[in-house]
């Protein structure tokens, strides 16, 4: 059993170090599937077609999906830590004997 | 000598690293329309940089220093301007959460190929910062309020 373990650990790591091998480069022409998403950018006229950067102005599309697309995610999850936090604090609250 | 303390060198350490982790912490955020990390990942950095300090020197000695009345009203202060730069989505343009600045020559100037310019964005990086501000608040006052209390029990 250990042996499988070994073996699939190595295998892993293997393929970890042989797809950071295969990545494009940062910043290099993005692929289809980003074009789709972060947009079309055209060259000759300096501005994006569509797409997210056209859309939202930011860099980030993971940002632009997380404050954008889906704000009201991110409100829902602001909302979440408030209550955890307001939770705690009752529940730690310094009581005054006197 | 305090209990709590731990010794001068980790002191020495911990006073040095905590601007340090600070400033990073405000990169993460202020970037978050650019590079990896945004206000939820900013804000838990700089919330390390608070529990770093009590562990380092003490809950109580902290608790003097910033009190968790500040954190908390940093807190809130960073959940109001989300909520008002999200309501503005509706009277300045058509719906909640709106991104009207894009396009406007203060914030939303739209990126070129290749480069980032930090006003780019539109009201992203404000949300960032208000979430960033939230976390920070939150999750120190957090920590201060748990290491106090621990501290508390075992008496």
């Amino acid at each position: 059993m250990k042996k499988i373990f070994f073996i699939a650990f190595v295998v892993f790591f293997i393929f970890m170090f042989y797809s950071a091998y295969e990545i494009r480069d940062f910043g290099n022409p993005p692929s289809q599937m980003d074009d789709r998403i972060i947009g079309k950018y055209n060259s000759t006229t300096g501005e994006w077609e569509y797409g997210a950067v056209n859309e939202t102005g930011a860099n980030n599309a993971v940002t632009s999906v997380v404050f954008d697309y889906r704000g009201y995610d991110t409100l829902g999850e602001a909302t979440v830590l408030f209550t955890a936090i307001a939770g705690v604090m009752m529940l730690f609250r310094r009581v005054k004997n006197e | 000598m305090n209990e709590e303390r731990m010794s001068v060198i980790v002191q020495t350490i911990a006073s040095i690293l905590f601007p340090i982790i600070l400033i990073f912490s405000f990169y993460i955020i202020m970037h978050g329309h650019l590079t990896p990390g945004g206000g939820f990942q900013g804000g838990a950095v700089g919330a390390s940089a608070v529990a770093l300090l009590i562990v380092a020197f003490g809950a109580r000695y902290v608790e003097n220093k910033m009190r968790e009345e500040n954190l908390s009203a940093f807190e809130s202060v960073g959940g109001l301007v989300f909520v008002i730069v999200s309501i503005l989505g509706i009277f300045v343009a058509t719906t909640f959460l709106t991104n009207f600045l894009v396009g406007e020559p203060l914030f939303g100037i739209i990126p070129k190929w290749g480069v980032s310019p930090l006003n780019s964005g539109g009201v992203l990086p404000i949300l960032n910062i208000a979430v960033g501000m939230k976390v920070i608040g939150g999750l120190a006052s957090v920590v201060l309020m748990l290491a106090i209390a621990s501290k508390e029990g075992e008496k």
